[in-house]
């Protein structure tokens, strides 16, 4: 079971292009939002038409500019699962149910895979429930078990956990991984929240205003992510326009300071990116590599951790990048106040160099 | 009493009401998928009999299927009947004039459908026409049933276009509003508040009805399960 995605589809002044392959594991298309994920669905679907490219599922072709080929939904064997769920909301659960297995294989065993269908999603007892009777996390099931009635060649999610509580969405997203573990074929995991991919997929595909970039795997993704996109998108928090001295020194111009880099400083490397929890308060009168003298700009206590507002103490701290943000786990209280001058270590093989 | 005009009346509306809602879902279920331009031009030919006086309808009609008018005279010529001066020819105009009434509801409900609702139902294999019947008329049900009991009102109600194309011959094709004003030009009063009376009784139970079928379609699918247990 495969997939390649290669469209090319605009709207006004916003051109979505993408290219991703994925093969029996779950791809993450992660973006902000606005960033055409939810579209690039829909054209594999075929609710949307791109303007040009290729998709294509097991070796069929749905759809080839070149060729001509756009075949209808019914045809593409497509499972989407909409954020909404998008249930009949006229028919029961077992109603929406029964429809599609019956129109899938006609009339053999459609009672029997009914029975599996609403016991391996754990519907049972809620047959002849409405779907605007059910909670959030029960539509998704239905809406799940609706997608596997059609035997879908791959499966994929728009945003599955948006629509739910946050409460509940711990609770969905431990039943969405098992369901998802027991599908054998490709699956393409649309998100804007890192945490969720993380947990979930195997490899990332990050779309960045339209565009997609290359697949890497989740880990990879988020030890060393290649582009200041996917940095932002990985959660990284501190970032500063860089310019390489040599094979392991750059120049942070919005921190103004050089910093020795462990990691390998591709040449058109634009920005350098540290993570908050990386940063490390060190001794002003210490001696260590890439110390750098900050003001402290505010302090702040979350429950379990402390956040510290830094700037560079040569740096114009209005600029947009020049901030450094540091996250400690809580400990002993105000031992730097807003106004105070500290000195941090930014470990080299801590730096990320990104591209644009 | 002659109670043939009530009766008269409920036949071309009902008639009307028949047609007009076929015609009015057809038209307002592919405009609601035209582009923009094209809609607007639509929207607005179909929407005409609303805002003309229904004087200028009748004139139009007769002009086309009046004894000397196109359709008209051919009618008469090959079939050797007329269009005019018949008690169905106050269902030419009662159909004219009360179809943007259902139109215009019937393609607000279509407009304001969940189209994800079809999405997921075309991605899941399900024929489009399956997902019309099943799917997107019963969730939009409430909304066109309201529009073609509107429309019946309407109907029910027309008469300036109806007296031009079917005048008002007793027994024949008199309807309740010809009647009153027949009535009230021969100074009959109490006979003309009977029927004013009658057409008053009407056209609230319709008005009720609408309103009844607006607010059960305004409820949250969650809130609105009473209805859907009734389908069954």
């Amino acid at each position: 079971m495969s997939i390649y995605v290669k469209i090319i589809k605009s709207f006004g002044n916003f051109v979505l292009n993408t290219e991703f392959e994925a093969g029996n594991e779950i791809l993450a298309l992660l973006g902000s939002s606005g960033s055409g994920k939810s579209m690039t669905l829909k054209c594999i679907a075929g609710i949307v038409k791109p303007d040009k490219g290729r998709i294509v599922v097991d070796g069929v072709t749905l759809f080839d500019s070149d060729k001509k080929i756009n075949l209808s939904p019914q045809e593409r064997h497509v499972g989407l699962l909409f954020q909404n769920y998008a249930l009949f909301p006229n028919m029961t659960v077992e109603q929406n149910l029964y429809t599609v297995l019956k129109n899938c294989n006609g009339q053999k065993n459609t009672k029997e895979r009914l029975g599996l269908l609403l016991e391996s999603f754990y519907l049972t007892g809620l047959e002849k429930h409405y779907p605007g009777q059910l909670s959030g996390g029960q539509q998704q099931r239905v809406a799940l078990a609706r997608i596997m009635a059609s035997d879908p060649k791959i499966i994929m999610l728009d945003e599955p956990l948006s629509a739910l509580d946050s409460y509940l969405r711990w609770q969905v997203e431990k039943e969405l991984t098992e369901i998802l573990g027991k599908y054998k074929g490709s699956t393409l995991y649309v998100s804007h929240n890192r945490d969720e991919v993380y947990r979930l997929c195997k490899k990332v595909c990050v779309i960045n205003k339209g565009h997609s970039e290359k697949v890497s795997s989740v880990d990879e993704f988020f030890n060393s992510p290649s582009t200041l996109a996917s940095a932002l998108l990985s959660g990284c928090k501190n970032y500063s326009r860089a310019e390489k001295l040599s094979s392991d020194t750059v120049y942070a111009v919005d921190w103004k300071v050089n910093l020795k880099c462990n990691t390998f400083v591709p040449d058109d490397a634009k920005y350098i990116g540290v993570r908050a929890h990386k940063i490390l308060p060190v001794h002003m009168d210490g001696d260590c590599q890439n110390k750098v003298i900050c003001n402290v700009l505010e302090t702040s206590h979350d429950l379990f951790s402390v956040i510290i507002t830094l700037a560079p103490l040569d740096s114009d701290p209005k600029k947009e990048f020049s901030q450094i943000r540091m996250e400690l786990p809580s400990i002993e209280d105000n031992f730097v106040l807003p106004g105070d001058i500290m000195a941090v270590n930014i470990p080299t093989d801590m730096i990320m160099p990104l591209r644009k | 009493m002659d109670w043939f005009p009530l009766y008269n009346s409920l036949r071309v509306a009902l008639i009307s009401t028949f047609i007009t809602f076929f015609l009015g879902i057809f038209a307002a279920h592919y405009i609601a998928k035209t582009p923009r331009l094209i809609k607007g031009v639509l929207d607005g030919v179909l929407t005409l009999p609303l805002v003309l006086p229904p004087t200028v309808i009748g004139f139009f009609l007769l002009k086309i299927i009046g004894p000397l008018g196109p359709v008209g005279s051919r009618v008469l010529e090959v079939f050797g009947f007329k269009l005019t001066m018949t008690w169905y020819s106050a269902v030419f105009a009662t159909t004219i004039i009360s179809f943007p009434l259902i139109y215009r509801t019937a393609r607000g409900a279509f407009e304001s459908f969940d189209s994800t609702l079809l999405y997921s139902g075309q991605t899941l294999g399900l024929s489009n026409t399956f997902l019309f019947w099943r799917v997107v008329m019963p969730n939009c049900k409430q909304g066109i049933l309201a529009g073609a009991v509107l429309s019946f009102a309407r109907a029910l109600g027309e008469f300036g276009a109806t007296t031009m194309v079917s005048g008002y011959i007793p027994g024949r094709t008199a309807i309740i509003s010809t009647t009153v004003y027949q009535l009230w030009r021969e100074g009959n009063d109490a006979l003309a508040y009977k029927w004013v009376f009658i057409n008053l009784i009407i056209s609230f139970i319709v008005l009720v009805t609408v309103n009844m079928l607006e607010n059960s379609y305004k409820q949250p699918v969650g809130a609105a399960k009473d209805h859907f247990e009734h389908e069954d």
